[in-house]
């Protein structure tokens, strides 16, 4: 889905003030800009005014089960991946369907119409990217459409942040979902902080009616070749590799491996994981009712395949063990999605790794299960 | 009545129900119920033998439940419930003339059409007549179609036996063969005792060309597919319906996941050899 | 070859038997019929057949003292009634019963206890035939057991 015909990549150099006119402009258009920026100890996702609210100068340390911010970077995007992506806002924790009202006929349903938010997404890892294509294949395959999402994804402005960088918990390249992303965004931005400018990439023609609006300088072909140079240099950095060759065909037939009952005795089945995941779309429905007992309301939250309510059914849980949902988890993202969706469910981004509390490694565990084949 | 207000409550919205009036609201047995349904904006609701609706309760919720009223007769909205919680209970007190949201239909259908020039057996267990009952209705609507049409289903005891009336009259046709079993035996049943995957090497048909169509809890599917097989019966010819919880039967919200399959879009009817490997796992 | 010989050669439960064991069956077997109400066999009394059924219906019940009789199956033409002959003390479980007018070949378990001991094979024969009619009942027995159509709390 994009917002109009791809136009061959244009190449503009971006200064720090020009970006600063390109969120005011977004913000002109309607947008609410969502960033980058500082927040409980973490660079995380929200609203953002002006460069000033980046989080300029902050880098991350993440590990297996570990992150800390550090203050000693040296640019605006030094970051390797925000707490959380763009998920809480295109498919939020909670969002109202409908809601129903009693009357002399019985009762009646007023659905919530669409959200009218435009997001401005500015600094979207190439890893994150990818992840909204594959939520839009979840979400907006016929016959069936998920309107609040559509309405949210339609309007939303994509703009790339290029990785230069990749942190311990990537992976991005095993997946084929980065460092750099080569379409399927509106702008994007590759950081060259010592020089505080930004080589700009247009993607689309209205990525190009704003950016033509600031009146950016055409980037010379040298500062193109370093800006690639810069994005392999982050593909040489990945601290996590996942061999994917033949990957699903092998994790399909682990359903049995004793493998599933070693990491049991470690995962917590707290869900964070799926929490993070930018791909992770469970969700479960509430029913509310008033006191009155004539308005009742509808509303889908997120939900996880490590809580025992999401494969119950009337008499019991189906996955009533540890082992079968962490099995469902690990496999649904890297062989059955590939049978779901036609293409893989995990994107390498690390968060599952980097958040979870006893810092179980998906690309460890796969492999393990792979060599167990 | 408010006017219908925005671009969400055209039915492209999938999470958006359709309000629908009970016409009649009867019990089957004791915790098995019937209801009559009719599209208050006059829209029949038109499916295929096999496929499911979410029914929502206002203020209670919503369940999937199987359609079980005949395909060629869609104004009237027919299925029969199990009250196994909070949002059926709240169903089964729905009066005449009360409303009830729902949504669909969905999922896949029984192979009727396929079945046409074999012979059909259909094997139910419990509520799972009620899924099987359209397509027996097709393939009666259509009987000449058919080679010999079989119908066994077992119940837990004489009193949870569905559909009595129907059963009665089909089992005085001269062209289906109707067993009826119990597990469980009362004082005055004169009909078979024990389960329903005995039946089967009792029943006439021509294994090389037959379709069976089983619907029930998955044990009993279990032990009616080794029994269909051992007569001779190829897993390419064995149908089953599946239950997973489903929330919103449209493959957004990822609970009814059976491997690969999403119960709701891919099934609920599932060609055997498609589902065999996943049902022999635990907790898959 | 006699009638009865006829019955139990197009039985499928002697389904690729030998002739001559055939033959030494047909010797162990008498024509029976049973109206309905009537009792088979009961409890405790000494197995001494095993009956192949030819028409009608026959139910195998546990006689509560309290209550009444619990049916537990019900047995047609084509089914095997009984293997209590064969293994000791050769005594009823169960009592059967006639639900309705049952015709049946009862086979006289003494005599071919007997002739399975001096003719291995055809001992061999019978119980693997009996091996798959036990086993069939213990699946049924367990799917029942399951009460897979209970509410379930």
């Amino acid at each position: 889905m994009s917002a109009g015909t791809t136009t061959a990549p244009t190449y503009r150099t971006l200064t720090v003030p020009q970006l600063d006119q390109l969120l005011s402009a977004l913000c002109k258009e309607g947008y609410l800009t969502i960033g980058p920026t500082v927040g409980d100890a973490a660079i995380v996702y929200d609203e953002i005014r002006s460069t000033k609210d980046l989080p300029r100068g902050y880098t991350d340390e993440q590990e297996a089960g570990s992150y800390r911010l550090r203050e000693n970077a040296q640019g605006y995007f030094a970051y390797i991946t925000p707490v959380q992506s763009a998920k809480q806002y295109l498919h939020p924790p909670r969002q109202h369907l409908w809601e129903a009202v009693k009357d002399s006929e019985g009762f009646h349903i007023l659905p919530d119409p669409p959200a009218n938010t435009r997001y401005a997404f500015v600094g979207l890892r190439p890893c994150e990217l990818r992840a909204i294509e594959i939520q839009d294949r979840v979400f907006l395959t016929e016959p069936f459409v998920a309107q609040h999402y559509k309405a949210l994804r339609q309007a939303a402005f994509l703009i790339v942040a290029q990785c230069t960088r990749a942190g311990a918990t990537c992976f991005c390249q095993s997946m084929g979902t980065g460092p750099a992303a080569r379409g399927g965004f509106d702008l994007a931005l590759t950081e060259f902080p010592e020089e505080a400018t930004f080589l700009l990439e247009i993607g689309t023609p209205r990525g190009q009616a704003i950016v033509d609006a600031i009146g950016c300088a055409e980037a010379p072909e040298e500062m193109v070749e370093q800006a690639r140079a810069r994005q392999s240099q982050a593909a040489l950095q990945m601290g996590r590799r996942l061999d994917t060759e033949e990957l699903p065909k092998q994790l399909g037939s682990s359903y049995s491996s004793g493998r599933w009952e070693q990491i049991a005795r470690r995962c917590l089945s707290c869900g964070n994981c799926t929490m993070v995941c930018p791909t992770c779309f469970c969700t479960n429905v509430e029913d509310t009712a008033s006191l009155t007992g004539d308005h009742a309301g509808r509303w889908q939250r997120w939900d996880s395949c490590f809580t025992s309510e999401l494969s119950y059914i009337h008499g019991g849980v189906v996955r009533k063990s540890t082992a079968s949902r962490y099995r469902q988890w690990l496999l649904h993202k890297l062989c059955t999605w590939h049978e779901q969706f036609g293409e893989s469910g995990c994107v390498g981004c690390g968060r599952c790794i980097t958040w979870c509390p006893v810092g179980i490694d998906i690309t460890e565990e796969a492999q393990a299960l792979r060599q167990a084949h | 009545m408010q006017p219908s207000i925005d671009v969400s409550s055209s039915p492209a919205d999938p999470m958006t129900p359709r309000m629908f009036r009970v016409l009649r609201n009867y019990n089957d047995t004791a915790d098995c119920y019937t209801l009559s349904l009719q599209a208050e904006d006059g829209d029949p609701l038109l499916f295929a033998p096999g496929q499911f609706t979410m029914l929502y309760a206002f203020g209670r919720g919503e369940v999937p439940i199987s359609i079980s009223g005949d395909p060629s007769d869609p104004g009237t909205l027919i299925h029969t419930i199990r009250e196994v919680g909070p949002v059926t209970q709240a169903l089964r007190e729905v009066k005449k003339g009360g409303l009830i949201g729902v949504r669909g239909p969905y999922g896949t259908a029984w192979p009727v059409k396929e079945a046409e020039g074999n012979d059909v057996v259909f094997v139910a267990g419990g509520i799972g007549l009620a899924p099987l009952r359209p397509a027996l209705y097709q393939v009666l609507h259509r009987r000449s179609r058919f080679g010999k049409v079989a119908l066994l289903y077992g119940a837990r005891t004489p009193n949870d036996i569905l559909y009595r009336d129907e059963l009665e009259k089909w089992r005085s046709r001269f062209d289906m063969q109707v067993e009826v079993t119990v597990d469980r035996s009362q004082a005055g049943w004169r009909g078979h005792v024990g389960v329903v995957t005995r039946l089967i090497s009792r029943t006439g048909f021509d294994p090389v060309n037959t379709i069976a169509m089983v619907c029930g809890p998955e044990v009993m599917m279990r032990f009616a597919v080794a029994e269909l097989t051992g007569r001779g019966v190829a897993q390419e010819q064995i149908h089953v319906s599946l239950e997973r919880n489903m929330k919103c039967a449209v493959g957004f919200c990822g609970h009814c996941q059976l491997g690969p399959a999403f119960i709701c879009k891919d099934g609920p009817v599932f060609v055997f050899p498609e589902v065999k490997r996943l049902l022999s796992i635990r907790e898959v | 070859m006699d009638t009865l010989q006829r019955i139990l050669t197009s039985h499928p439960f002697f389904e690729g038997m030998w002739a001559d064991h055939l033959q030494i069956i047909t010797g162990c077997a008498t024509n029976v019929r049973f109206e309905e109400g009537d009792y088979i066999f009961r409890q405790g009394e000494e197995a001494n057949h095993f009956y192949l059924i030819r028409q009608g219906k026959v139910t195998k019940e546990i006689s509560p003292p309290q209550s009444e009789p619990l049916i537990v199956q019900t047995l047609e033409e084509g089914d095997i009634l009984g293997w209590s002959w064969l293994v000791p003390p050769y005594q009823w479980r169960y009592d059967a019963r006639a639900l309705t007018m049952t015709r049946a070949i009862a086979l006289d378990g003494a005599c071919l206890r007997n002739k399975c001991e001096h003719d291995r094979e055809l001992g061999y024969e019978l119980l693997k035939r009996f091996s798959l009619t036990v086993s069939r009942t213990l699946d049924a027995t367990i799917l029942q057991l399951m009460d897979v159509y209970a509410a379930i709390d």
